[in-house]
């Protein structure tokens, strides 16, 4: 009894140790944050300076007047110093301002409220495309190591990455859309559906069920299917390769040749324990292959018309418009900050080690 | 066989919902929709007192009258828009404007001479990147609206500078004389911008369309205004989208998902000719492409080196070939089409003439010259055949790929030394061109405009008096002989060398016609489209 009457503290003390781990460790990720943030936008605001593209000219063309040029200089605030202009700047971002757009004239959140979703809707799909035939193709690769089906399916990745997605984009489209007729052409709708459906998450194919629009839907889902698919290759060739990789890990590992003599079936060993315990691996690549399919594919973008974050990124890049830049710099900083969170809080799902 | 069937009838049952699935093959655009795949990246505004891009400028066109306008039933005569008629004093100091009566904006309001006057006004108070084409009338925020007032019907404005009253009539017809309804632009005021942020992406004027709504980066849609002057446009709707890469836009077209393709490359454009589906219409631009030397740099300063440069072009070489039916050789800085231009072309490649010519001026063996150009094609492609033919006379060029905008930069900063770039007209008269290729009259570093003579050091105020006294010239055949000698002169002594005016390419389905692309983008009038 007494021995329990000591050990009863034990449990707070506990608790206490707990707590403060994870407040250190709650504080360690917010501060390597809030530094990231401060790093993206410092890195990101001064090569904005440096480069040699005029973000005054880019607002009032070639032809103005010399009074006009000063006027609008320093409406935007480029007669102060960089380091003021930079505090000035962070201290909106702070404020949750990301300033006007010079190209479109609307506060940068509302365009990337805008154009973000169109690249979301076609990362998700892109991605689907790429886990579901990539993770089977590169166990199948691996099992099959050396053989025909592995040299096929290196082959077929190889191709994936390095064939431009641009000459690829516009094949596809002159085989599928001009000639076979399969999919819609470029853009996210076809005009006679344009303005149909409200918008509530932005993504048309989400939008047009929730309105209950069956037609707009097919039509956003077979304009959306082509480009997906492209970049679902791009990302089914990294996906694979990386399955195939980390299987050959696994496989050569001893408890696979013990769950094998123990009886268990060769598909049950590979597909469930060897395949079980590469997701640990596939899962921090599969959030990184997301993160680079919503950075934005410029090129898949330009090809498809596709009003996307790529397209709006790369406009505001080569018209000097700063404010947009940073803006969508910051948006796929927290996308690849929230999906390093993301992958960190599905490891222990896939990893029971992870969980102790 | 029970298990089988039952999969069979679950898998019927869930593919239910997916039975309209299927593709509508071949859906053509609307009958009653006109669509466009053109780049419209360069709109940034849609408001009349401030758009000066090329998009903006055309959809700008569509969606308001003005107060003069050039008719797309004949595009060579000026006639009235807002105004039915106009006078000028004998002077050539006062215009006066009645305003057309019955005339209803989109909101269903009278068109008055009161929106006229503050549509003037507002364009000269906002300052907005136009606002020049107006202030050098002598309007400044200051006396414009003791200049430009309106009494009842009638419009009247004086100017302060002399002019030549055809030039301040064409003025009336570029997009800083469209009418805006004042009553509309007033109520969406915001922070005293004379409606300027909403105007951006609305539109309050009394056009053939009105804006339905701009999506930057990916469409304009307009609506046929049925009650417009010259009677409701065939087309109900128009929509215009943003289609970044040329063979997308010809994808597009074949397959009847647009109607126009307005940016094909003579790659895309080769394979379409002879289709009965698709036809091309091709009409003169007025955008001028030359090579700028800077009079700054050591061996351009001479005036025997320029004309040699400009015999190591290979003019007509280049037309046949990489710019094939998309430009053709006009030496002059006014484009063929335009007020008092002539077509000029004293220059050819000749290089035994230059390299005696460069020995004349000290430089037998040639020299070192860094050319600056837009990383894009056909720039690139010009570059090089230019690099090639000036290496046969030793100069030895090196291309210096940028961005359009940073060549743009380094080009108004005066540090190139030999840049190819493209020039478009402001407004439909010849001062426009003239006013920047032949006028330096301030070769300081800090001039109050600075217009191309000066960007390459060409100090010529003598050349500027001449140009300005053929700006206010009140009698129109000698203000067409001023304006030769000037085209002449630029073009012989100038530090341009002029190569080429553009050819604009409309391609089209064949069942679609009425559109066809103007000298200048306040001409590219979509009324008149029809489907057959």
């Amino acid at each position: 009894m007494g021995g329990a009457a000591q050990a009863a503290p034990l449990p707070t003390e506990g608790a206490a140790r707990r707590s403060w781990r994870y407040a250190r460790q709650t504080g360690g990720v917010l501060f390597s944050v809030a530094l990231t943030f401060l790093g993206l936008t410092c890195v990101t605001f001064f090569v904005g300076r440096i480069i040699p593209i005029d973000p005054v000219l880019a607002i009032v063309g070639d032809k103005a007047s010399r009074e006009t040029y000063e006027r609008v200089r320093i409406e935007i605030g480029l007669d102060q110093p960089i380091p003021v202009q930079y505090w000035r700047y962070l201290m909106k971002v702070l404020h949750g301002e990301f300033g006007t757009s010079l190209i479109t004239a609307h506060p940068v959140l509302q365009d990337l409220l805008r154009v973000f979703p169109a690249t979301l809707e076609l990362a998700f799909l892109a991605l689907f495309i790429g886990i579901v035939c990539g993770v089977p193709l590169g166990v199948f690769a691996a099992i099959n190591r050396g053989r025909w089906q592995d040299q096929l399916i290196r082959f077929a990745s190889l191709l994936g990455y390095s064939m431009p997605v641009f000459w690829l984009g516009l094949i596809g489209l002159l085989l599928f859309y001009a000639k076979l007729g399969w999919v819609e052409g470029p853009g996210r709708l076809d005009v006679s559906f344009d303005d149909i459906v409200p918008t509530v998450t932005g993504m048309i194919t989400i939008d047009s069920l929730i309105a209950g629009e069956d037609e707009v839907f097919w039509n956003a889902f077979w304009h959306l299917v082509l480009p997906a698919s492209i970049l679902g290759y791009l990302s089914l060739a990294y996906v694979a390769r990386m399955t195939r990789s980390f299987m050959l890990s696994q496989l050569s590992q001893e408890y696979v040749l013990a769950t094998l003599a123990k009886g268990l079936s060769p598909f049950r060993v590979v597909w469930i324990h060897a395949l079980g315990n590469a997701w640990v691996q596939l899962v921090t690549v599969i959030a990184l292959t997301f993160g680079s399919l919503l950075e934005g594919a410029v090129l898949t973008e330009t090809v498809f018309a596709w009003p996307g974050l790529g397209l709006y990124m790369k406009n505001s890049l080569f018209n000097a418009d700063l404010n947009a830049v940073l803006g969508g710099t910051m948006l796929v900083g927290i996308v690849y900050i929230g999906l390093n969170m993301l992958s960190d809080l599905i490891y222990p799902l896939v990893d029971p080690r992870a969980r102790k | 066989m029970t298990q089988i069937s039952r999969r069979l009838l679950l898998a019927g049952a869930s593919a239910a919902p997916f039975a309209g699935w299927t593709r509508i093959a071949d859906a053509a655009t609307p009958k009653d929709t006109a669509v466009f795949a053109k780049q419209i990246d360069d709109i940034l505004t849609l408001d009349p007192g401030e758009a000066y891009e090329l998009s903006g400028i055309e959809i700008a066109t569509n969606l308001y009258d003005r107060i003069l306008r050039y008719e797309a039933e004949d595009v060579t005569k000026m006639v009235g828009g807002v105004a039915a008629s106009w006078n000028v004093s004998a002077d050539g100091k006062t215009f006066t404007f009645k305003i057309r009566p019955g005339l209803k904006f989109h909101s269903g309001a009278a068109v008055t001479a009161e929106d006229a006057e503050f549509s003037l006004q507002r364009v000269v108070i906002l300052d907005k990147t136009p606002a020049f084409l107006l202030s050098q009338l002598g309007w400044t925020k200051d006396n414009v609206k003791d200049l430009v007032k309106a009494s009842g019907d009638t419009l009247t404005m004086k100017i302060t500078e002399d002019f030549a009253p055809s030039l301040v009539l064409n003025l009336m017809t570029s997009i800083v004389a469209s009418v805006v309804e004042k009553k509309v632009a007033m109520a969406n005021q915001a922070n005293n911008d004379l409606g300027n942020t909403w105007l951006k992406t609305n539109s309050a004027g009394s056009g053939a369309y009105k804006l339905v709504a701009w999506k930057s980066n990916e469409s304009v849609t307009l609506e046929a205004n049925p009650g417009f002057r010259m009677g409701a446009p065939h087309m109900k709707r128009v929509v215009v989208r943003h289609v970044p890469e040329p063979a997308s836009q010809r994808l597009l077209l074949e397959k009847n998902d647009a109607d126009f393709a307005r940016d094909l490359g003579p790659d895309q454009l080769k394979p379409l000719m002879g289709s009965k589906d698709i036809k091309i219409d091709t009409s003169k631009g007025a955008n001028t492409w030359y090579m700028a030397m800077n009079m700054g740099y050591g061996p351009l300063a001479n005036q025997k080196v320029r004309t040699a440069m400009k015999m190591l072009v290979d003019y007509q070489g280049m037309v046949n070939t990489i710019v094939k039916g998309k430009f053709f050789v006009q030496q002059s800085f006014l484009p063929v089409g335009f007020p008092f231009a002539i077509a000029y072309a004293p220059f050819k490649l000749d290089v035994a003439k230059a390299k005696a010519l460069l020995a004349e001026a000290g430089f037998k063996d040639g020299f070192p010259l860094r050319l600056s150009t837009p990383n894009t094609s056909p720039e690139m492609e010009i570059a090089q055949s230019v690099q090639q033919t000036m290496a046969q006379a030793g100069i030895k060029v090196t291309i210096e790929p940028l961005d359009k905008k940073a060549n743009i930069g380094q080009y108004r900063a005066r540090k190139h030394e030999m840049v190819l770039i493209s020039w478009g007209p402001d407004y439909f008269d010849a001062h426009t061109n003239a006013d920047t290729f032949a006028h330096n009259d301030d070769n300081s570093d800090t001039p109050k405009i600075k217009p191309l003579a000066w960007r390459n050091k060409w100090f010529i105020p003598e050349l500027t008096k001449d140009m300005l006294k053929a700006a206010k010239e009140l009698d129109a055949k000698k203000r067409a002989e001023q304006y030769v000698v000037l085209q002449k002169r630029v073009t012989d002594e100038g530090p341009f060398i002029i190569m080429f005016q553009d050819t604009p390419n409309v391609a089209r389905r064949a069942n679609v016609t009425g559109f066809a692309a103007g000298i200048t983008e306040d001409l590219n009038f979509y009324r008149l489209i029809k489907k057959g």
